[in-house]
């Protein structure tokens, strides 16, 4: 009894969070004489693909889910293949200006994009690179976030393993990119998940470095679907945001732990 | 953590350099370039012209310096107050073993990880006039506002919705701290004769201080930084009434074409953040001070 009310309870909150997810879907299968006639109403009359057919008939979905999928896969391996040899430095190294350039790569966080976008957008429209796949991914090459985690995880590899792999005479490269990898790979997962998620969704570097569909991004694609309306069409809106945010939950419900990870272990 | 000799002098370096090159071209020459550049009219097409502090002192005496400012820090006030207590609020409910509690709390998160795009049209849809919750507000017998197009409202309407997509990230952050708060003190207040109310003022509270720290500064730093929702669902109107930050930067650069006006802006921005991280640190060694 007892926990049957509590349960409702929690029902109760969780709705807050389920039902416009909910609504976005039910949306999207409706009609645009439904949505003129009754936008409220809870259900739509039958299961048409109108909406979803309207939305592949006025953007280059395709394209857009192209740029991003290769923007967020080049940004990660980038800022993976960047931060590994920075973390064995900065965790396993003695050398002199070690804290500097820990401290460095600590500053970088007081310098988010949206400090940084006025002044990196003129100088790579100055080279001409504004509006091109360059200007979506190298500025994120060094993430400080990545860094932090892959030095505190390589941190707990026993410096005798290093050694040890030496003696057998290793290279330094095959240790930071062979050996070490392997033995973090929960750490590489989360970062990876947490880095791809992030750009995959971000709106706002990809809106002041592109101009046009040739690298345009599927979150600022789904974003001029309600620019262009004509305020109605909310079916249509509501179809491109399921296609947007599908992926993403999907990627959430099987990886959830490696993001919780992420999220919580910032905090170290 | 002992630590091994580089095998070269120069390995360091090398493994350094790439994470070096990256934060001088993309991080350290940006910002110079920045404080460089707001002392110029440029409109990016014609060569720029030395001014000296004149952007300085138009976003001054035009007012729109402090009305960015003030924008900003009302959403932001708004946003890490109704978070922190909703967070919070969410943890001590959602705190319990179970696979219904633990879907809940799935849901709840969610919201954090989807896209401030998916977010912003979700709740623009949502709150139209022709839109569900006018309705309901409506059925209630009350008149529903005009959320986002009232200059009154529609600020406190964007801080409800971004409070709805960060409170998982509180609520994530809470939860981990009260697994740390151990269950006898509970037990023993409870045995001393102290209620719910008491047990949350004495125990839970205080306890939890350190992640009410870092919930704290980390989501006053983060909506700050507020643009994706303005953008998508405000464009800063109704008359200038969500014009934060960040958005006027945006305004400045690719709508006027200002890049020194824009460039001023951003070395006021950047000196912001600076004093809102020293109040994140001075907030942290506080906490590790207490306890």
């Amino acid at each position: 009894m007892r926990r049957g009310a509590v349960n409702l309870g929690l029902l109760a909150v969780g709705l807050v969070w389920l039902l416009p997810y909910a609504w976005m879907v039910v949306t999207s299968f409706k009609t645009l004489p439904e949505i003129v006639e009754a936008p409220t109403a809870p259900l739509p009359s039958g299961l048409p693909l109108d909406a979803y057919q309207e939305v592949m008939r006025s953007l280059p979905l395709g394209r857009y889910l192209f740029n991003t999928l290769v923007m967020s896969l080049l940004i990660a391996a980038l800022q993976i293949a960047v931060a590994l040899p920075a973390a064995y430095a900065l965790s396993k190294l003695s050398f002199r200006g070690r804290g500097v350039a820990f401290g460095l790569v600590v500053a970088t966080l007081l310098i988010p994009a949206q400090v940084r976008f006025v002044p990196v957008f003129a100088m790579l429209a100055d080279v001409g690179l504004a509006n091109t796949m360059t200007a979506l991914v190298l500025p994120f090459g060094v993430s400080a976030f990545g860094t932090f985690l892959l030095r505190q995880a390589l941190g707990s590899v026993p410096t005798q393993v290093i050694e040890a792999a030496r003696m057998d005479g290793a290279s330094e490269l095959y240790i930071v990119f062979g050996m070490l990898p392997r033995m973090i790979v929960p750490s590489l997962v989360a970062f990876f998940m947490f880095s791809f998620i992030y750009h995959y969704s971000d709106y706002f570097w990809p809106l002041v470095m592109t101009a046009d569909d040739k690298v345009r991004t599927l979150p600022l694609g789904v974003a001029l679907l309600r620019e262009q309306g004509t305020g109605v069409r909310w079916h249509v809106v509501m179809a491109g945001n399921v296609l947007l945010s599908l992926p993403v939950l999907g990627l959430f419900a099987v990886a959830q732990r490696h993001l919780l990870r992420a999220v919580t272990s910032r905090g170290l | 953590m002992s630590l091994l000799r580089p095998r070269r002098a120069t390995d360091p370096l090398w493994m350094l350099a790439p994470t070096l090159l990256l934060l001088a071209v993309f991080f350290f020459y940006p910002l110079g370039f920045a404080v460089y550049r707001s002392l110029f009219r440029w409109d990016l097409l014609t060569p720029p012209e030395y001014v000296g502090l004149d952007n300085y002192r138009a976003l001054i005496e035009s007012g729109e310096l402090i009305s960015a400012f003030t924008t900003t820090l009302a959403f932001s006030l708004v946003v890490v107050v109704g978070a922190m207590a909703l967070g919070l609020g969410l943890a001590m409910l959602l705190n319990r073993r179970g696979a219904f509690a633990g879907f809940i709390r799935s849901a709840i998160f969610s919201a954090y990880v989807v896209s401030w795009v998916s977010v912003a049209l979700l709740w623009m849809w949502v709150l139209d006039s022709q839109g569900v919750l006018s309705a309901w507000v409506s059925a209630l017998g009350l008149t529903p506002l005009d959320w986002l197009g009232d200059p009154d409202v529609a600020l406190y309407s964007l801080a409800a919705v971004t409070i709805w997509k960060i409170a998982g990230y509180a609520m994530v952050l809470y939860l981990a701290g009260l697994q740390d708060v151990p269950p006898v003190l509970y037990e023993a207040a409870a045995l001393d004769g102290a209620g719910p109310i008491a047990r949350f003022r004495h125990i839970t509270w205080p306890l939890l201080r350190p992640t009410s720290a870092f919930v704290g500064t980390t989501s006053l730093i983060a909506s700050f930084q507020v643009f994706d929702v303005v953008r998508v669902m405000t464009q800063g109107g109704p008359v200038r009434s969500t014009t934060v930050f960040v958005y006027a930067i945006y305004e400045q650069i690719f709508m006027n074409l200002r890049v020194g006006r824009a460039s001023a802006l951003v070395v006021v921005f950047f000196l912001m953040l600076l004093g809102l991280t020293a109040l994140q640190l001075w907030a942290w060694r506080a906490k590790r001070g207490a306890s």
